[in-house]
């Protein structure tokens, strides 16, 4: 149905699209602390916009409450810094009203998992186009340091000075258990495969969910490195890889077999193992997808990160669209005045 | 015997029994028939809020109250003329409002021992001769509908489910309806079945033949048409009323129309409708939860479309913190509040103006916002038109208050021609010369909008404080003040660009009746009664909450005394005492239910001869 909406945006673009990253800075100070993990989000994501040949005009941000609240401010597009939990439904309603949008949605830990909870997993459930990046640094910081949905179980804060004792929720299983189509994960100490995971969660339509491990340092400094540092991070994370078996290590000299449904960690320099017996990985695959998330907080295991699941399914706002067009292709476009008068009527 | 017929003006109808009885149809038909008839009609279905409560109970009883006649008619009407009782427990619970002398027309078959003891009855009111002050029909409906059938071979079980129909059948002959309308609805609803049509219609006419051929039916009354406009009509339920202004104001914009709501009593009948209407491009969301909600509609306002959410009392207190952010964003959001009694869960199913105080002050911080109260099932049409116009205009969320009442009652609507609207513009920025996001128009002081896909103005909006012009976030104590004036002052400038309010009577005296929302057909048919005997008062209704007309303290200057009824403790009198320091004589009531016009009449003549301050 033709709006006067529609004639406004259906002007084309009239300046370049030839972008850099410079074009997305906009004349701000960032105010992260210095060495926020959040920092080094933000650097891949004005470098990956010029690489998306769209004019930034039909770009928007979302954001809800937290440090990560602020990224919108800190990228020279339409963006929205909104209320604590509530970016997904914002950004949701927008991305449903205007598909032509490219929605990128930027939450903490505990704004997504916590109060946030109940918007991500109908998000997730009903699969809108959009680019979720999660920020999660086990802590809330804005707030000053409390324990978070993705606390482990003792950690110190201040709001938990024994230790927390709830068991934290396992972002990529939960968005999974939801049915995201895409769900990946990555850390902030490598730009350059965060800019490719933001770029395959651009890529894929329906909602991306990408968690990012970004380090707190002044609440929680160090939380990741085991898994981010490069002297440890080879030993303690697998890099998935579409079609590529589980191998990994400092000298890729371990991998992952499949034992029953139970992943088992072997040893390749032994002879006992050859490359040819691990697990390959399949992004297409939901069963795997489910047992790779849930290696997250095995201590004997690496921890997965890339892309953990990949398929497609019709995204909703696509949805709604389809079903709007059928409706006026079978019954034909609404009348007014025939809406106004209604089934029922009578002349006096 | 022979027949007679009797001219009356008015009359008032209940449809009552189980919540499976079908009482709720068989009123929409009787009343849809009767505006075919040419009476004005307002109707109020009355039913638990459990979905099949048990049957025979007295919480269990569902009711229809259609009120109709040669006149205007503002309200269900205050008695009951003819009790359509389909079990002892609807007669038990609607005696009270049964007038003396009225008619019941009962099926026997809901007299049996089970439900005269679930009705708490000892023995049958039937036969007990404590229904002696009354007209009664003891009717075995279900004997009467079989013999009508003859030979036809119709399950009992069906014909079972026909026993409403038999009933609106009766009563068409009582008042002397047409049965053709009604037909031709059997023959569309069931279209293809064609045992059920057959049932349903000679049902009806069993109905009509047994009235006619009975020597216990003595009158038919006969209500003459009214004199309304000539038009098309059709009836319209406050729900409906606001459904139909979302798409026409979107329309009127040119604007894409977007609902993000969840279900809640009553409003959800709005959702149902707007779901309906995908052939007008119309899109929705039936969100998680309330706060989801409103934040899909800010997020496609945002977007440039005209946003909705829809809701009643628990669901707007989860909505506060959303709306605090489309005040602080300045976006142009319509937010439905169709009030029930409260607090928590309260009453779902029952109405009350409670939410007045919460709709005006119910968010953190300074948070004004316009909010507009429709008088009727058919005001809320144009109530919705008037929140679009000033929510593009002013850009500002707006709050329309309604209640279960008119959201759920009926009342003939002369429905408008599309050209005779009135014209609603949204605003965009579309140049970005000069562009800055909080710049303001003189005038309306609305804010620039410049919406995702506009080149050349990509901003940041949010729910931190903004500074003055550019937007930019400030911290700045001084901005901070501005803004709150700001904000404050642009709701204030909607007084400016709304009718003054209007008063009815003497323009100035000793008495003046104020009503708000639903309380209007009480209101005014008590204020109309009142002036036919000769007593002296004048009548103003409110439609606009905030800001209030500009003309109003001057008028209440103009009076001695003023009565306001509300269906609340005084939310209203406080903010008019509070804002104008004038006194206002409160006439409460709390019971879930609308006042009855006799109620009102009998407070104000009180108040007009005794001279009494009511308590």
């Amino acid at each position: 149905m033709k709006t006067q909406l529609n004639d406004l945006l259906e002007k084309p673009h009239q300046g370049q699209t030839d972008y850099t990253a410079k074009d997305f800075k906009p004349n701000v100070d960032v105010r992260w602390c210095a060495g926020c993990g959040a920092i080094s989000v933000l650097s891949p994501s004005q470098r990956l916009m010029p690489e998306l040949g769209i004019p930034k005009e039909k770009i928007a941000y979302i954001s809800g409450i937290g440090c990560s609240g602020r990224f919108p401010y800190y990228m020279d597009t339409y963006g929205f810094h909104s209320i604590h939990g509530r970016a997904l439904p914002i950004a949701s309603g927008l991305k449903i009203a205007r598909p032509d949008l490219s929605v990128w949605v930027v939450m903490g830990d505990g704004d997504n998992m916590s109060i946030g909870g109940n918007h991500f997993i109908h998000t997730c459930r009903r699969n809108v186009d959009l680019n979720v990046m999660m920020f999660n640094n086990e802590v809330y910081s804005l707030t000053k340091g409390q324990y978070s949905p993705t606390s482990h179980r003792g950690q110190i804060t201040k709001s938990s000075p024994l230790g927390a004792l709830d068991d934290p929720f396992n972002p990529a299983a939960l968005a999974l258990g939801a049915g995201a189509t895409f769900v990946a994960r990555g850390h902030d100490k490598d730009r350059t495969k965060l800019h490719d995971l933001l770029k395959r969660a651009y890529e894929h339509k329906g909602v991306s969910f990408v968690e990012i491990y970004t380090n707190c340092r002044i609440f929680n400094d160090g939380a990741f490195d085991l898994y981010t540092s490069v002297e440890t991070r080879d030993n303690y994370t697998i890099e998935l890889e579409h079609g590529k078996p589980l191998v990994f290590g400092k000298t890729r000299n371990k991998g992952i077999i499949l034992d029953g449904y139970t992943p088992k960690v072997v040893n390749l320099d032994q002879g006992e193992y050859s490359i040819n017996d691990l697990l390959i990985h399949n992004e297409k695959d939901s069963t795997l997808a489910f047992i790779l998330a849930n290696m997250t907080y095995s201590e004997e295991l690496p921890r997965p990160m890339g892309v953990i699941q990949a398929v497609q399914r019709a995204s909703y706002e696509e949805r709604v669209v389809n079903q709007i067009e059928h409706e006026i292709v079978t019954k034909g476009e609404g009348d007014l005045q025939s809406l106004l008068t209604g089934e029922s009527s009578w002349l006096v | 015997m022979a027949k007679t017929s009797e001219h009356l003006e008015e009359a008032t109808i209940r449809f009552a029994g189980d919540s499976g009885d079908g009482m709720q149809l068989i009123g929409t038909q009787f009343s849809e028939t009767s505006g075919v008839a040419g009476n004005e009609v307002n109707t109020f279905p009355d039913y638990p809020s459990e979905i099949r409560a048990p049957e025979g109970t007295l919480y269990g009883v569902s009711a229809f109250q259609v009120h109709f006649g040669t006149h205007h008619i503002y309200t269900p009407g205050d008695t009951i003329d003819v009790l359509v009782a389909m079990n002892a427990a609807s007669v038990k619970v609607n005696l009270p409002t049964l007038k003396a002398g009225g008619m019941i027309i009962a099926n026997i078959e809901g007299f049996d021992e089970r439900n005269l003891k679930l009705a708490k009855y000892t023995t049958n009111p039937l036969d007990d001769g404590s229904l002696s002050g009354y007209e009664v029909h003891a009717i075995d409906f279900h004997k009467e509908i079989k013999a009508a059938l003859g030979e036809l071979d119709i399950s009992s079980k069906l014909i079972g489910k026909t026993k409403n129909i038999f009933a609106l059948g009766l009563t068409y002959w009582l008042f002397q309806r047409p049965l053709d309308a009604t037909i031709a609805w059997i023959n569309k609803k069931f279209k293809g079945k064609d045992d059920i049509i057959l049932a349903n219609v000679h049902a009806l006419r069993a109905g009509w033949n047994y009235a006619q051929k009975n020597p216990d039916f003595k009158t038919q009354y006969v209500i003459d048409r009214s004199a309304l406009s000539p038009g098309r009509y059709r009836n319209i339920t406050g729900n409906e009323a606001i459904a139909l202004g979302l798409v026409v104001a979107a329309k009127k914009a040119s604007m894409p129309l977007f609902l993000g709501s969840y279900p809640i009593t009553p409003a959800t009948d709005i959702l149902h409708a707007i779901s309906g209407y995908k052939k007008y491009g119309v899109k929705h969301l039936q969100a998680e939860d309330e706060i989801a909600g409103i934040c899909s509609a800010i997020g496609a306002a945002y977007g440039g479309s005209l946003a909705v959410t829809t809701t009643s009392g628990p669901g707007l207190s989860l909505k506060t913190e959303a709306m605090g952010l489309a005040v602080m964003t300045e976006l142009p959001l319509i937010i439905v509040d169709v009030q029930r009694a409260g607090p928590s869960t309260g009453m779902p199913t029952k109405p009350e103006q409670g939410d007045l105080l919460m709709a005006m002050f119910g968010r953190h911080g300074e948070a004004p916002m316009p909010i507009l109260a429709a008088a009727s099932p058919a005001d809320c049409f144009d109530i919705t038109l008037e929140a679009a116009r000033i929510a593009l205009k002013y850009m500002t969320p707006v709050l329309i208050l309604s209640d279960g009442y008119i959201g759920q009652s009926s009342e003939p609507w002369k429905a408008p021609t599309v050209e005779s609207l009135p014209e609603i513009k949204a605003y965009f920025a579309t140049d970005p010369t000069d562009f800055s996001p909080y710049k303001r128009d003189e005038k309306t002081l609305r804010r620039q909008w410049a919406i995702p896909g506009f080149e050349g103005m990509e901003h940041r909006i949010g729910g931190l404080e903004k500074e003055d012009i550019s937007g930019n976030v400030s911290q700045d104590p001084a901005n901070h003040e501005k803004m709150v004036h700001l904000r404050q002052e642009k709701v204030d400038r909607v007084a400016q660009d709304i009718p003054e309010a209007v008063v009815e009577g003497e323009q100035e005296g000793d008495l003046l009746m104020l009503s708000w929302g639903s309380t209007y057909g009480a209101a005014k048919t008590a204020y109309e009664r009142m002036r036919a005997s000769g007593h002296i008062l004048s009548f103003v209704h409110l439609r606009y909450m905030n800001p209030f007309p500009r003309n109003l303290d001057d008028i209440l200057n103009r009076f001695e005394r003023i009565a306001l009824p509300e269906l609340n403790s005084g939310q209203l009198q406080f903010l008019l005492q509070a804002k104008y320091l004038k006194r206002i004589i409160g006439i409460h009531k709390v019971q879930g239910k609308p006042f009855k016009s006799r109620e009102l009449e009998e407070k104000l003549v009180n108040l007009l001869t005794e001279k009494e301050i009511l308590v």
